[in-house]
């Protein structure tokens, strides 16, 4: 490294903890807690919602606005990596064939591994997305253990699974569309039943599963969209990995 | 700060390091993942389950196999730029 990229360094890393032990000398102590708004939250999500899980009434109830943007920025990221890995596609003239068997087969033990996880990893995906507003988890979680459960059969040499999804692709699609679409409608069913957008507007039971009004169904949407958005860019890298350039 | 989290926190100081410190992709992805799964140890020490939960699913999985599989073609095709530089060269040859 040459002096004079040492100086430039040496700067940089003093302004940086300079000024990140000046914008933390003030602030209380490591584990002193002293926001009111979390508690305000932990308190009332009990009570309010008959929902155990805080962190999940703040994400889809009380703050369901912010998730329905978040929502929107991983449609449109989805739909950018469609946009960007098809159209290569089409530009090279890919052939649609799979590369030779040898070349994508995996080891006996991989495949094992793999393909013990998948049924697992399933139940799982249920659990997490069911019990999302009674402990943590919920849609958002759920739905990336349902991709990584996909993503386990490709590891273990079925790529094949993968390209059948992506030519199957409207369907995964359609779940990744109607999930956005779900969270959407849940706010605006707020909106037509209460006069606020994303006010619960469903009985909030009492024990149980379904609790905490429409917090499992926000829950369900996210993670259907979660899920296949998350589906439709892994099939379309693993295609880009596993089918071969037409010379 | 408990001995716990004193334990987990210099865990994930020296994991990032190592990290940074790799060069070859494939391991640093891999180490990336480790971190990843230590972080979550830390949130979970730190009464965080929830964002334990997402930092498992999204940066030990989500994030390690698209960089995986970016790799492996990035990879493929500088097999294949070789394998043509090969044949160039064998036409020479001739």
């Amino acid at each position: 490294m040459s002096r004079g990229r040492l100086a430039i360094a040496l700067i940089g890393l003093v302004l940086l903890v300079g000024g990140l032990a000046w914008g933390t000398a003030g602030s209380y102590g490591f584990g002193h807690y002293h926001a009111l708004y979390g508690r305000i939250v932990a308190r009332d999500s009990v009570p309010d919602r008959s929902a155990t899980n805080a962190v999940s009434v703040t994400t889809f109830d009380y703050r369901g606005f912010d998730t329905l943007g978040e929502e929107f920025i991983l449609f449109v990221s989805v739909a950018g990596v469609i946009v960007l890995l098809r159209r290569m596609r089409g530009e090279s003239g890919r052939d649609e064939s799979l590369l030779a068997e040898e070349d994508r087969r995996a080891s006996e033990s991989s495949r094992w591994l793999g393909l013990a996880l998948v049924g697992p990893l399933l139940v799982l995906t249920v659990y997490i997305v069911a019990h999302g507003q009674l402990t943590p988890g919920g849609g958002f979680q759920g739905g990336v253990i349902l991709m990584s459960a996909v993503a386990f059969v490709a590891v273990g040499g079925e790529s094949v699974v993968l390209l059948r999804l992506r030519r199957a692709s409207s369907g995964v699609e359609l779940a990744e569309s109607a999930g956005a679409a779900g969270f959407a409608m849940i706010g605006f069913g707020g909106l037509v039943a209460t006069g606020t957008f994303f006010e619960n507007f469903i009985a909030k039971g009492t024990s149980g599963l379904l609790t905490g009004g429409f917090i499992p169904l926000a829950n369900i949407a996210v993670g259907l969209e979660v899920a296949g958005g998350l589906l439709v860019v892994i099939s379309e890298l693993f295609d880009q990995r596993f089918t071969r350039e037409r010379s | 700060m408990n001995v716990l989290l004193a334990l987990l926190l210099t865990l994930v100081g020296a994991a990032g390091t190592i990290t940074v410190t790799i060069r070859e992709p494939v391991r640093q992805t891999i180490a990336a993942g480790i971190l990843s799964l230590l972080l979550a140890l830390l949130f979970f020490a730190l009464q965080a389950p929830d964002v334990a939960l997402s930092e498992i699913v999204v940066g030990s999985i989500a994030i390690p196999l698209m960089l995986l599989l970016a790799i492996a073609k990035v990879r493929d095709q500088q097999t294949a730029v070789e394998g043509e530089a090969e044949d160039v060269g064998r036409g020479d040859e001739r």
